[in-house]
């Protein structure tokens, strides 16, 4: 009773967020959840890296050595991407724009390292949204001013305005919400394969892990970024 | 609660969730539309192939979001169960 059909084929169906230890605050008891645990180990790993990237860049040599070469690559691949969807506003957004991509990209991909991939949680995803949100916001009022904001609210007539109103507000819901239900299918699609199939799931999940983990990863993170970056550009062309 | 009871309601949101994920049907078939077109478009000019393979994977992704709204209902269904009382 009270057990899905699903949840009753096997004890070891495991894919949702678990709580690690709670404490209380203010009177309320907050969780800290895999989510966190995830996130952070997400974070070490790009801490190190970079650490490593800034030592290998401040002992720079003419023949760059294999590290350098690699950090070079990363740094150019994403100078390339950005530049080429926001043009001269690039310079601005680089850095948020880069460091929102390797952090997408290593968390996606971290399932393939038996975590469970912090983007397939709606809290993380949620806050990059709100983020683009923001910036999309803020950089429209500073570049297009308050005349050209509430211009672009009644952009064909006046009455048009609570639909362009819901239109904005519908942006950062629908990029977190993509990426999201992107990351979490392939976490619940693996979780079934293990639990239901664990007889015969011998080496071809391999091949899904490939597709859910890799593919589907790299192409959500591109999404997202390149969603951002032309909603941001938008936000800051004026008509002039 | 007669026999109104939480099999009957598990057994319902099973079927809604069924029915949510046919949504899967309209970004199916939006995609393959646009990867033909991408296809045609790389036949006749084949020097703009990565432009036009990243246009389209973004455009599908987009695409995709109302299958992944049909997916996140049937995923709530199934395993947040709201509807239990």
């Amino acid at each position: 009773m009270g057990q899905g059909i699903l949840l009753s084929a096997g004890a070891d169906i495991d894919f949702m967020i678990h709580g690690v230890f709670s404490y209380e605050l203010f009177g309320q008891t907050v969780w800290i959840t895999t989510t966190h645990v995830c996130v952070l180990i997400v974070m070490l790993v790009i801490t190190a890296f970079c650490i490593a990237a800034n030592r290998a860049v401040k002992h720079a040599s003419d023949v760059p050595g294999t590290f350098q070469n690699v950090v070079e690559l990363v740094v150019e691949m994403l100078d390339k991407m950005i530049g080429g969807v926001m043009g001269k506003f690039s310079p601005k957004f680089r850095n948020y724009i880069g460091t929102i991509f390797i952090f997408i990209l290593l968390s996606n991909i971290s399932g393939l390292f038996g975590l469970r991939p912090p983007t397939a949680d709606y809290g993380v995803t949620f806050a990059m949204g709100i983020m683009t949100f923001v910036l999309i916001h803020y950089n429209q009022f500073k570049y297009q001013k308050v005349k050209g904001v509430i211009a672009g609210l009644c952009d064909p007539w006046p009455i048009w305005a609570p639909i362009n109103m819901i239109g904005d507000i519908a942006v950062p819901i629908s990029l977190s919400l993509r990426l999201f239900a992107n990351v979490l299918s392939g976490t619940v699609m693996l979780a079934l394969v293990y639990a239901l199939l664990s007889k015969i799931a011998i080496i071809w999940p391999a091949a899904l892990h490939v597709y859910f983990d890799l593919f589907s990863g790299a192409i959500q993170t591109y999404v997202f970024c390149m969603l951002t970056m032309t909603y941001i550009t938008n936000a800051c062309t004026t008509d002039e | 609660m007669g026999e109104f009871n939480n099999n009957f309601i598990l057994g319902c949101s099973a079927i809604g969730a069924g029915l949510a994920v046919i949504a899967g049907i309209g970004p199916g078939v939006g995609q393959g539309i646009a990867a033909g077109h991408a296809a045609a478009a790389v036949g006749r000019n084949p020097g703009a192939k990565s432009d036009v393979t990243s246009t389209m994977l973004l455009g599908q992704a987009v695409a995709e979001t109302t299958g992944l709204y049909g997916l996140l209902i049937a995923m709530l269904l199934l395993f947040v169960k709201p509807l239990l009382p």
